[in-house]
């Protein structure tokens, strides 16, 4: 274990922390240019933040502690994700904490808590959007579970940094059936996850079609920053691990000196970067779902997912 | 001819940015380069409303300054009234402002807002905005031209 090593969790969360506004801003900047406009900038997201932390902080009559915590349950645990999966390195200190299940679970803590913070406040819009919200969580969450677990199945552990090293190490295991279903059931549960079209349109003004923004509707000043950056982290975090499970190449390893984890953090956010302006692409073509199409788009990702883990465990059992 | 064909011919519908505005002293420093605006019509006839959607669509572009439209009054940081108070939207406009995060800026937009208008001393009229809440800003016209919207806008976020 070397000090390198020890220092990877910290950069993770300090690079999701800073960088995360950045890829909303990324997302945004693409849009604006495709639909013929000049967009904010990249860093818009950032000077939105930074405003909305020195403002007031408001907290609506009637509401209780659930309404002041959930800012803080859903970034905290946004970030532990960030510190423990591989995203740097595969050889981290916190690395046995890794594991599929645990950072499904902690996914889940932090939709829980913004369902509870939207419930807390007691509008018609907040109890509608955190219905739905936890509508959509209960179908994604299996899938993102299933979709990792099949390409556990070939590394042999459900450990991210394991299943990681495991594709750093022969690449060309992703290239495979099992892989490609995979990564379109990931890739859509995590649009669905992080409430991008076309499952939720993050910039919509219509309550009625709202899901995630629906559930921050009362939040003002720096808790709804501390949402926006957390929502935004969530995003940030989803797609670096996307990245990583399929395409690990460059991080550092066991062996790698400072010049290793060096190329491995910028790697990352070129991954993460491309990955933004990819999907940031792909929203200007798409509507977004009629709310009761959503379960249907789901629920294909999950078969998707559930074929690659039988593929998956055909494969494992013929090679084995 | 399909969409990414006609996204690359079509390019920038966005006109150049006239010359920046100076900036307004009643601005809050905060708000330099962000503004995010809750828009309330208290009365108004429409014409307005169509001038600020022509504001913050693709060929005056007010986004790229850092200006945009929120769906919750707890999320802005400006209030843009359009429309004389009518006496149902009295109430509804107070507690609109209360639940806007300070430091906060009210924005009266069109001649009806600012003075009232051709309903002055009309029937289930209150008066101009000013008459219910403290105005910051007024944008004069019957309607605006985006134009105005969009310089007294700049002014505020200094873009």
């Amino acid at each position: 274990m070397t000090v390198l090593a020890m220092v990877a969790p910290a950069a993770q969360v300090a690079g999701v922390l800073l960088g995360a506004p950045l890829v909303a801003g990324v997302m945004r900047q693409v849009r604006a240019r495709l639909e013929g406009r000049v967009g904010a900038g990249v860093a818009q997201p950032w000077r939105d933040l930074r405003k909305h932390l020195r403002k007031q902080a408001m907290t609506p009559s009637g509401t209780t502690v659930v309404f002041s915590l959930a800012p803080a349950v859903v970034a905290g645990s946004a970030l532990l994700i960030a510190a423990i999966v591989p995203l740097v390195t595969t050889f981290s200190p916190l690395d046995r904490m890794a594991d599929l299940f645990a950072v499904v679970g902690l996914l889940l803590i932090g939709t829980v808590a913004l369902a509870l913070g939207g419930l807390d406040t007691g509008t018609a819009f907040g109890g509608m959007g955190a219905s739905r919200g936890i509508t959509i969580a209960a179908l994604a969450e299996p899938t993102i579970l299933l979709s990792v677990f099949a390409l556990s199945l070939p590394a042999g552990s459900s450990n991210l940094g394991v299943i990681v090293a495991a594709t750093a190490h022969d690449p060309w295991t992703v290239l495979s059936v099992p892989g490609a279903l995979a990564f379109v059931a990931l890739l859509t549960v995590i649009v669905a996850e992080t409430g991008r079209l076309p499952v939720d349109n993050p910039s919509t003004h219509l309550e009625l079609t709202m899901i995630h923004e629906a559930m921050e509707l009362e939040y003002a000043g720096p808790r709804l920053a501390l949402m926006e950056w957390a929502s935004a982290m969530r995003l940030t975090v989803l797609l670096a691990l996307l990245a990583n499970l399929f395409a690990p190449w460059g991080i550092a390893g066991a062996g790698s000196g400072a010049g290793g984890f060096l190329l491995a953090t910028v790697l990352i956010a070129a991954k993460v970067a491309v990955l933004a302006l990819i999907l940031g692409g792909i929203e200007v073509f798409v509507a977004k779902l009629r709310l009761f199409r959503v379960p249907e788009l789901l629920a294909g990702s999950f078969v998707l997912a559930l074929l690659a883990v039988t593929t998956s465990s055909f494969f494992a059992s013929a090679v084995g | 001819m399909g969409w990414p064909a006609r996204i690359r011919r079509i390019g920038r519908i966005a006109e150049h940015a006239p010359p920046q505005p100076l900036p307004i002293t009643a601005a809050p420093a905060l708000l330099r380069g962000s503004l995010q605006i809750r828009y309330v019509d208290v009365g108004s006839c429409g014409a307005c409303e169509l001038e600020i959607a022509s504001a913050f669509g693709p060929i005056y572009d007010l986004q790229r300054y850092g200006i945009s439209l929120v769906a919750s009054p707890r999320h802005a940081d400006a209030l843009l009234v359009t429309g004389v108070v009518t006496r149902n939207m009295e109430a509804p406009l107070r507690h609109t402002l209360a639940a806007v995060p300070e430091p906060r800026i009210v924005i009266a937009v069109g001649d009806c807002a600012c003075t009232g208008g051709v309903f002055t001393g009309g029937y289930g009229v209150v008066g101009p905005v000013s008459s219910v809440i403290d105005v910051d800003l007024e944008i004069p016209g019957c309607p605006p031209r985006p134009e105005q919207i969009v310089a007294a806008l700049r002014s505020i976020v200094g873009r």
